[in-house]
Formats: structure tokens, C-alpha cells, sequence
């Protein structure tokens, strides 16, 4: 750990006592991340890193409350495990992260170079206009060289270091002979500094240093807004990975576990998972009975049977009983890889789309040098003097610089996410707000998008009492979705279990006990002996002949309806793709008011149909969160998909729901139409500013004051601007 | 004018200070956790003696 030798700040008496270690730095070399998310005070900071310094494993441990995150730096024998009962006991909610899918110091240094840029061309710059501002007020013969001369001692190392990162791009630009908003930038530095210089060394009356140096800074300040927006939203979309750690339990040759992480399984190591876990690769079940849940991967909510000899994938959640799995794929060759490369071919729906700037760009850099460049010639053809030209042209290559143009989209976008990001709304991507607002259908995946995942009773009071106590008192034995949600369905209501005996669980088939001398049973059709019906169903077995049915439905997110009903609103084509059954699908069409669905989907039905609405001349917005709609998601022209979504299909994804409810996602899509407006009229007001300042510049009557004030005044009109966005 | 020689020096060298200053702060982390430094100023944990 480096530690830095920090001056004691007394500044006010009552902080002379203010303690100088508060500002220790965060362990360099963390072991262990921590994520708590319900931190919001001093005494959480206090009493966490209290209890985390008296653990006799732990050296440093420092608290992040802007990252909600604590780092900590520990003897190689301790777990996240052991610390988070610790946080825990005192009321504080705490999970791993893992520190490996954390890379934002990389991010972090990139955003720290900016600034630096940044401070150096804001310090420069003032410096150089207040001496400009005596130029302008009359100082003249010696002194206004003077001043020239001070200004072009600190314009060009400021530049020099400040410009880098437009140098660099315009360079890249210019090598593949494409022209980028950074190639008029750097003409039009390079071309005011040499002017100027020349000027200056002639006792010239004009020089553009301080515009040269104002346009850098306003410039910059456009890059640095856009790169702490996506450095902000990255940071948030590698912590909801970094929470997934990826861990197996691997049995070794006498039975006892380890934990071990993912990349060191090797195809035939057995793996135990445990009821409630997710299978980390593909494999092969050597024992144990169990049921799955596969509706991440197909959508489909019907849990699947599996036995010794079934064949298991990666992604799946196991429901009921442990079961032992022999690895047959890890790594390239799991069908969770596979998915991916369907993910690459579908690569291509949003490679298409130029962003606004882009477009502007393309327009505008080509008119800038030609304007330039026939200002040039008429003034040498007119006078024959190289510097009136020469001063002519620089003018109007500083006067027409993006300015406003660099700050236009970047200024809109970080209020737009800014405000998004308050609704629990995570914008990955650059230009996703751009593509957001030109989306005219909307296409939702079912299960774990518009539903939670999670079933509910339909009809709990249908059956009769004594079958409603028995099903309670069945259900309390087993964790098994279903069974939860009828104990949830019975708590409700208030229903007295049943007094049964030998109540115990069969994994992969149900929970079976004795009342009265009677076997009395809840599980699957066939465990019962009842004919299985079409919709998601437990079976109710008194043990009086007859079996009775409980069916279940998905529950709905909350605010599905009303994001259905207020995209419907606002003109758009809404269709629901599932890869569940027809039944279940149309049915909760039918629910939401959505006329177009497809049921049964497999993944690649999914993008073919995105596909063709694609061809069809639709943009598409899809929102999915399961393995098999990531595909899909790439394919449409924005992708939106729920925090609970796996890992795959939230890197398919532009933008990231934080939240469970589903109505920032037609607020998205109507600020999102509001940023895009803004963004244009932003671009118009930068062009009035030309309109009105170009012809003055190429009548070669524009001063370096004209030029400044121009600069500024469009500059500052275009952040204002952004600001109105609500 | 005489002045100038005396007053250009001094305030680049005050302006100088100041991104001498933010850089610094910049270089050393000062950014990484705004709201964490703003609430651990409340924490009176510290004010009787030093952190050892």
C-alpha cells in the first residue's frame, strides 16, 4: 500500500483535531470486494470499517459510499464469507464482488488524463483572455506585443499537452483518409497558432491564442462529460456482473466438496449443486433427481424432470434436490458459448447507425474547409497579400469550429442519463438514447421480462378447506418454487396447516406425509397419478381418490400493464415473442392488450423474426432478459434488459433496467424523443451562430473578440439548452 | 507600466499554484469517493485523539 505524505489542512481551529488518517488510501492491492448496497451515512462508514479493522485476518479495509463498495486487503486465508455474516450482525446488507470483473481503475486513469487536459487548458485559458481582454481595451505598440507574447508562451505547451487527444484522433482519421469533427479542430488550432505567431512576430495587431485556448478547454469539457457518463454507467454494469462470482462446488474422490472457481473445472470433474443453484457448465447427471428451471435459456416456465443420465446445461437453476453432475463441456465448447457466436452473427443491428454528431460531422468538416479554403484564395486573388489570406482564413476556420457542435450531443446526453439513471435506468451505450427515440415497435420477451419468474396460485380458494390445509402443510416442506408460492397463497388468506406426519421431500417429484393414516401428496402429474395439464400445475393427492389440480401463472412485473399500455399510447407496435407454450403466452397477451405474439420461440426464431420486422423498415426496441433472447437483443436496434437478467444478455444490452418495476421504460423512450430534439436544436443554434458570424469572418472584419464572443456565447447557449431537458 | 513586470509574474505564479494544487489533488484520489469524504468530516470517531 503507498501511502502519501498529505500537508495537516489546519485551516479552522475545530479542524485541527480533524483526523489526517481519514484520508488513508484505498488499499491498492484489495483482495476482497464487498457490495453494500444500503449504506448511506457516516456512523455505516464508521461502525463497517470498524468491524471489518478488529477481524485479526483483516489489514486495511476502507469503505467506498460513492461506490457503496468496501475494499479490503487480508491474509490470503480469508473468505467474503467469513466477513459478511460479520456486516450482516450489525444490520448491513453485504455481497461479494468479484474483484476481477472490477476494471474501472483502468477507466478511471483514462478520465483522470482528461482532466488533467482539461485544468491545464482552463488554467492557460484564463490566463491568456485576461491579457487579451487588455489587448481588446486599448493596449497598444510594445505592451500589446508584450501581452502577445506572454499569451504564445503559455498557448503552446497548454496546447501542445491539452490537444493530444484530438491530435491523436484526427491523426487516426486522416491515416485511413476519413475525415472525423477532429480534423477541422486540429486545422483550425494549428492554423490560428501559426497566424498568430506570425502576426505577433510582426507586431500584428490580431492574434488568436486565447480563441485557440477557449475552444480547446470547451472542447475538452465536451469529452470529459461524455466519458464520466459512460465511465459512470460502465462502473454500475461491471458491478451487477461482478456480483455473479463465479464458483462450483467440485467433489474430489472421498466426497468431500471445494470451491473452486469456474476456470479451473476440466471436462469428467464432479460438481455438486445444491437446490436454489445455478448450473455453472454443461453436464451430466451421475445422481440425484431433481427439476430445473430453464426458463432463462427458452423461456419455457414448466419446471423439466431430471434424473441420473439427463443431460444438464450451463445457466439452468436447480429447484429441489441435490444432484451430482459429471462436467462434459466447460469454456468454448458449453452451449452457453454457443448462444455467443449466435450473438455474433446477429452483429450488425446497430454497426448501421451513424450517430448524430457522426452525421453532423460528415456534413459539416468538408463545408468548413472548403468555406476556409475559397476565403483564402479570393482574399489572395484580391489583394495578393499571403497574410491578409492567410489572417482571413484562420478566422474563419476558429469562428466555424465545433465548438457548440462538440458540446451539442455530449451536454444532452449526460442530463438525459443523469436523469435516467435517478429512475434506475443504466444507458451503456454512447448513442442508445439516439437510437431510443427513433424506435417505432417494441418487441417483449414474457418470462422474467414482463413476469417476474416466479408463479402465483391462480385460485387458491377453489380448492376446500381441508385441501388447503393439506396443501399448506405439504408445501412448508419443500423450498420448490411452487411451494412457496402456495404457502405465500396460504399465509394470505390464513389457512391453519394440516397436522400431518413424515413429512419429506422427493426430490424431483414433490413432498409426500401421512394424515390420518392417509398418504397424502403434492407434486408432479405423474408421481400422483394425474394426467398432466397444459398450464403449470402442482397436483394434490388427499389420499381420497380423487387428485385435484393447482394451477399456477406468472406473476406480472409491476408496471407491465402500464408500459404496455403507455407505448400503445404513444403509436407504437407492441408483439410479445416467448419461447413458453401458446396457451400461457396467448393468455398473457390477451392480459396486456398486446394483439401480436409468438409462442414457442427457439433463439434464433427470435432474431430472424427481429430480423424481418428489421427488413420491414421497423426500429426495433427488445426487451429480454434470458439467455435465449440474446441473441435478439443484438439483433434489435436498442436492447433494454432487467438487472435480474443473466450476465450474457445484459452485455447484449444498451441499456439496463436497475429496478423490478417496468415503467421507466416508457419514459425512457419519451425523454429519450426529448434529448434527440434538444440534440437538433442544438446543432441549429450552433449553425445560426455560423450563419451570422461566417460572412463577418470572410468580409475579413471578424476580430479576435468577435471570435471569442461567438465561441462563448453559442458555447454556453447549448449547455443552457441541454439543461431544460426534464 | 512598469507594474506589469512585477504583476504578470505574480498572478501566473498564483494561477500556477492553483492547478499545482488541483492536479495534486487529482493525482492522489481525491476524487474517488466525493461523498464518502463529505460524510466522514461529520464522524466525530476521531476528534479526541488521532487515528493511531
Amino acid at each position: 500500500m503507498t501511502t502519501v505524505a498529505r500537508p495537516q489542512m489546519a485551516v479552522c481551529p475545530g479542524c485541527i483535531a480533524a483526523p489526517d488518517g481519514q484520508n488513508v488510501e484505498a488499499p491498492a492491492n484489495a483482495r476482497l470486494a464487498l457490495s453494500l448496497p444500503t449504506i448511506h451515512c457516516q456512523a455505516c462508514i464508521s461502525t463497517i470499517e470498524r468491524a471489518l479493522n478488529d477481524h485479526p485476518e483483516v489489514e486495511t479495509a476502507r469503505v467506498n459510499l460513492t461506490l457503496k463498495r468496501a475494499l479490503i486487503e487480508a491474509g490470503p486465508d480469508l473468505k467474503a464469507a467469513d466477513l459478511i455474516p460479520l456486516l450482516e450482525d450489525l444490520g448491513f446488507e453485504a455481497h461479494e464482488l468479484d474483484l476481477s470483473a472490477l476494471t474501472a481503475t483502468d477507466q478511471d486513469k483514462a478520465g483522470r488524463d482528461l482532466l488533467m487536459r482539461l485544468a491545464v487548458a482552463g488554467f492557460a485559458s484564463m490566463n491568456v483572455m485576461l491579457l487579451s481582454v487588455s489587448v481588446w481595451s486599448g493596449a497598444s505598440d510594445a505592451t500589446r506585443d508584450l501581452f502577445h507574447w506572454i499569451s504564445a508562451a503559455i498557448t503552446f505547451p497548454a496546447i501542445l499537452f491539452s490537444g493530444q487527444p484530438f491530435f491523436r484522433n484526427a491523426w487516426q482519421a486522416l491515416r485511413v483518409k476519413r475525415l472525423n469533427m477532429d480534423v477541422p479542430i486540429v486545422l483550425a488550432l494549428v492554423l490560428a497558432l501559426v497566424t498568430s505567431l506570425w502576426e505577433t512576430s510582426l507586431s500584428g495587431e490580431h492574434a488568436y491564442f486565447d480563441a485557440a485556448l477557449t475552444l480547446t478547454f470547451f472542447l475538452l469539457a465536451g469529452r470529459y462529460l461524455d466519458h464520466r457518463t459512460r465511465a459512470v454507467a460502465r462502473s454500475a454494469a461491471e458491478e451487477l456482473a461482478a456480483l455473479e462470482v463465479p464458483r462450483a462446488l467440485r467433489l474430489d474422490d472421498t466426497g468431500a466438496t471445494a470451491e473452486v472457481a469456474l476456470g479451473d473445472l476440466v471436462v469428467g470433474d464432479h460438481l455438486l449443486v445444491r437446490p436454489g443453484g445455478r448450473m455453472p457448465v454443461d453436464g451430466q447427471v451421475i445422481s440425484g433427481q431433481s427439476e430445473l428451471d430453464r426458463s432463462l435459456l427458452t423461456g419455457e416456465t414448466l419446471p423439466v424432470f431430471v434424473e441420473t443420465g439427463s443431460s444438464v446445461s450451463a445457466g439452468e437453476v436447480n429447484l429441489t434436490g441435490p444432484l451430482t453432475v459429471r462436467v462434459t463441456a466447460v469454456g468454448a465448447d458449453s452451449s452457453l458459448h454457443q448462444l455467443t457466436e449466435l450473438v455474433a452473427i446477429a452483429e450488425s443491428g446497430r454497426s448501421r447507425y451513424t450517430s448524430l454528431a457522426d452525421q453532423a460531422a460528415k456534413l459539416y468538416a468538408p463545408g468548413v474547409h472548403i468555406l476556409s479554403a475559397l476565403a483564402f484564395l479570393g482574399w489572395y486573388l484580391f489583394t495578393f497579400d499571403m497574410r491578409v489570406a492567410l489572417n482571413i482564413a484562420a478566422a474563419v476556420l476558429i469562428i466555424t469550429c465545433p465548438c457548440a457542435l462538440g458540446l451539442a450531443v455530449p451536454a444532452v446526453t449526460t442530463a438525459a442519463s443523469g436523469r435516467l439513471f435517478k429512475k434506475g435506468m443504466l444507458i451503456k451505450h454512447a448513442t442508445a438514447l439516439e437510437r431510443l427515440a427513433e424506435i417505432d415497435t417494441v418487441v417483449f420477451d414474457k418470462t422474467g421480462t414482463l413476469t417476474n419468474g416466479t408463479p402465483q396460485v391462480d385460485d387458491f380458494a377453489a380448492l376446500s378447506a381441508q385441501g388447503q390445509q393439506v396443501a399448506y402443510a405439504l408445501a412448508r416442506g419443500s423450498d420448490h418454487p411452487l411451494s412457496a408460492a402456495i404457502c405465500k397463497a396460504a399465509e394470505a388468506i390464513g389457512v391453519v396447516p394440516a397436522p400431518v406426519d413424515d413429512l419429506r421431500e422427493v426430490p424431483g417429484f414433490g413432498t409426500e406425509a401421512h394424515l390420518e393414516g392417509r398418504q397424502v401428496r403434492l407434486g408432479r402429474a405423474a408421481w400422483v397419478g394425474a394426467e398432466p395439464a397444459a398450464q403449470t400445475a402442482a397436483y394434490l393427492d388427499l389420499g381420497l381418490g380423487d387428485v385435484q389440480a393447482i394451477t399456477f401463472s406468472d406473476s406480472l412485473r409491476p408496471g407491465a400493464e402500464a408500459v404496455v399500455q403507455d407505448l400503445i399510447r404513444s403509436g407504437k407496435e407492441i408483439w410479445l415473442i416467448s419461447g413458453d407454450a401458446e396457451n400461457v403466452v396467448r393468455d398473457m397477451a390477451a392480459r396486456l392488450g398486446i394483439t401480436k405474439w409468438v409462442a414457442n420461440a427457439l433463439p434464433q426464431e427470435k432474431s430472424e423474426r427481429i430480423n424481418t420486422l428489421v427488413e420491414q423498415g421497423h426500429k426495433v426496441l427488445m426487451v429480454g432478459d434470458g439467455l435465449n433472447d440474446t441473441a435478439a437483443l443484438t439483433a434489435a436496434h436498442v436492447a433494454i434488459s432487467p438487472a435480474s437478467a443473466l450476465d450474457a444478455a445484459r452485455v447484449a444490452s444498451d441499456i439496463v433496467l436497475l429496478g423490478r418495476d417496468l415503467r421507466p421504460i416508457a419514459e425512457a423512450c419519451a425523454l429519450s424523443q426529448q434529448a434527440r430534439r434538444r440534440i437538433q436544436e442544438n446543432f441549429r443554434i450552433a449553425t445560426l451562430y455560423n450563419i451570422v458570424a461566417v460572412p463577418l469572418a470572410i468580409a475579413g472584419l471578424a476580430t479576435p473578440l468577435v471570435a471569442a464572443l461567438a465561441m462563448s456565447t453559442s458555447s454556453i447557449t447549448v449547455s443552457l439548452n441541454a439543461l431544460r431537458l426534464r | 507600466m512598469s507594474v506589469l513586470s512585477y504583476l504578470i509574474p505574480i498572478s501566473l505564479l498564483l494561477g500556477g499554484l492553483g492547478l499545482a494544487g488541483f492536479l495534486y489533488t487529482v493525482r492522489s484520489n481525491q476524487y474517488d469517493d466525493p461523498q464518502g469524504d463529505a460524510r466522514r468530516i461529520l464522524s466525530d470517531e476521531w476528534d479526541e485523539r488521532p487515528k493511531p
